[in-house]
């Protein structure tokens, strides 16, 4: 199983000391967060992305970039990339980019964005989400695995004899995921797919997330890509963490009361028995998060929300510190304790998915075209001149 | 057997939100379920009745509007009254309208909980004047939610508590007992129609295969 971290940017007054971060400072953070979770040995690193305050991560492909360049082992993802209202073009091109810069060291999680006025901002509609889900990613799909495409929907001006570049790195698209919260036809597409499916069960209870996972692995099954209990999964969660349980709460509690998204609700004693969120020792985190394979069965990728609600940098890294050194290698072992026969224990990587594409002789071209382009008239040099 | 429809059993749920203790508002909505099971049981039902009093919930409904889920005993109690073959839903009057405490409980229930559902309204108030609420304010919001409403909803003002029970009202109109009766029969009437207990426990069966979804 991978253990990782993931970051929604969200800009937040720390409530202990009124000190609020500017943009520039808060985009800094979480590069050296990111940093920071590869050097401890954590798996993954995501950003979600926002075109909204108080959130600063617009533009998850120059964040990850940037990142392919400083970090070694870490994979480099997005919680989540909105499949809705970048233009699917745009998104094939970029995170083929991204693919070859980080030499395939990433994947990335497509989602729709909840935030209706966002949608007009580039030019959609957050009542037509899922048909933009739908229709924008089997063209992505297809502009990654298809050279030259010809192609007409309706939400986009119509393709004629278009080529995406660079074409994905060894010819092999990068791994997917879908998250969505409630919403059963994305994990129906995940599913069709064979994609993996990321709930984010953060603000929400278990029963909920067995449901929505159940459903997922059953259709994964229904479309032939291996058994149910072989489905690619992924969790949300949520902890803080120090050496001893009641520093932890006393510490967390007034983040937690002034937090963005559960602030002034419900106390911490509720959230913390109704949702992932777990506050304590590490031993209680380990308790708490190996247990959720025996409700939604084994899963790859455990993804921990550290960074938000206004807590300190320093405060940020230590938890990165306490999940590298005491938890995950503690949670490994538990996963790989109860992980089935015959159920991969982690996402793709892409040397399996090129592995796998070359056995079935699926691997695309890695080049196309000749130099010139026979639409605008023009070669390389003519551009230059 | 067709008179019961096939199965008998029939669950009605009843869900109010009284303050006082004790509650007018309860109150009404015990007698409401007292006419309903009474002529459900004459027509060959064997009854349960689910009481959820939306007072236990006060700050668990909040929650639940701020975080997007009910937990707890709130979570059960929604799933009690979304499976439940009927609904009787009692409120008493504040400010011209259902009490914020009401409103509430509904604004957080899924947009598709009470679809198709056999409703009885019912609603409490200090004077004779504000009973035409119940259809200005407290039918529309269940036509929204496209619950099946009883024609019959029963307005109890303080007054009416003192009327005898087969006595005309004052006004002509008939008393708050007859009301009763008149509305539970009619509640009473559509549940035993129904089959019992359609609901499906799959909460994702109408979910629609991918492949629909490519080519729509």
């Amino acid at each position: 199983m991978q253990f990782g971290i993931f970051s929604v940017s969200d800009v937040t007054t720390d409530p202990t000391t009124g000190h609020t971060p500017d943009d520039t400072e808060r985009v800094r953070a979480m590069l050296t967060i990111a940093k920071h979770a590869d050097e401890a040995g954590l798996d993954v690193f995501a950003t979600g992305e926002h075109h909204n305050p108080p959130f600063v991560a617009s533009s998850p492909t120059t964040m990850l970039g940037y990142l392919a360049g400083v970090t070694k082992n870490i994979t480099l993802s997005t919680a989540t990339t909105l499949i809705t209202t970048n233009d699917p073009v745009r998104i094939a091109e970029e995170y083929a980019m991204l693919q070859v810069i980080s030499d395939g060291r990433m994947d990335l999680m497509m989602g729709r964005g909840n935030t209706g006025p966002v949608y007009p901002w580039f030019g959609q509609d957050i009542r037509q989400g899922i048909p933009l889900a739908i229709e924008n990613y089997a063209l992505v799909r297809r502009l990654w695995t298809e050279d030259v495409v010809d192609w007409e929907g309706k939400f986009r001006t119509p393709l004629q004899g278009f080529t995406a570049t660079p074409r994905p790195l060894d010819g092999v698209p990068p791994f997917v995921w879908h998250g969505s919260i409630r919403s059963p036809e994305i994990a129906e597409q995940a599913a069709y797919y064979g994609d993996g499916f990321l709930h984010n069960n953060i603000f929400w209870p278990m029963s909920h997330t067995k449901q929505m996972v159940a459903f997922y692995r059953q259709r994964f099954e229904h479309y032939g890509h291996g058994r149910a209990d072989q489905a690619i999964v992924g969790l949300g969660g949520q902890a803080f963490m120090r050496k001893n349980s009641q520093d932890a709460w006393n510490e967390f509690r007034p983040y937690f009361d002034n937090a963005p998204v559960y602030g002034h609700g419900p106390s911490m004693e509720d959230f913390t028995r109704d949702t992932p969120l777990t506050v304590g020792s590490p031993q209680q985190v380990i308790d708490r998060y190996g247990s959720f394979i025996d409700d939604v069965g084994y899963y790859q990728r455990q993804l921990f929300l550290v960074d938000h609600a206004g807590l300190p940098l320093k405060t940020v890294l230590e938890q990165i510190d306490i999940l590298g050194s005491e938890v995950v290698p503690e949670l490994r072992k538990i996963a790989d304790a109860k992980r089935p026969e015959g159920v991969p224990a982690n996402p793709p990587t892409h040397a399996e998915r090129v592995a796998a594409a070359r056995a079935a002789g699926e691997t695309g071209a890695t080049h196309v075209g000749d130099g010139g382009d026979e639409y605008t008239g023009k070669r390389a040099e003519e551009v230059l001149s | 057997m067709t008179g019961t429809n096939g199965n008998p059993e029939r669950t009605v749920a009843v869900v109010h939100a009284g303050l006082g203790q004790p509650s007018s508002t309860r109150l009404l909505a015990d007698r409401l379920a007292d006419a309903t099971v009474r002529e459900l049981e004459a027509l060959g039902h064997e009854v349960t009745v689910e009481m959820v009093e939306l007072r236990d919930h006060g700050h668990a409904i909040v929650d639940a509007m701020l975080t997007g889920f009910p937990t707890g005993d709130l979570a059960r109690d929604i799933e009690t009254i979304t499976r439940a073959d009927a609904v009787i839903a009692v409120t008493p009057l504040f400010t011209t309208t259902y009490s914020g405490l009401f409103k509430s409980f509904v604004d957080i229930l899924d947009k598709d909980a009470l679809t198709g559902m056999p409703v009885l309204l019912g609603a409490t108030g200090g004077t004779p004047r504000h009973s035409l609420a119940l259809e200005y304010s407290l039918r529309p919001l269940f036509t929204y939610l496209r619950a099946d409403v009883v024609t019959t909803s029963v307005f109890a003002a303080t007054d009416d508590w003192a009327q005898a029970g087969g006595e005309a009202h004052d006004d002509g109109g008939s008393s708050l007992p007859q009301r009763i009766e008149r509305a539970g029969r009619s509640l009473a009437g559509i549940v035993s129609a129904r089959g019992g207990h359609t609901k499906t426990a799959d909460p994702f069966s109408s979910t629609p295969s991918f492949l629909d979804m490519l080519g729509g």
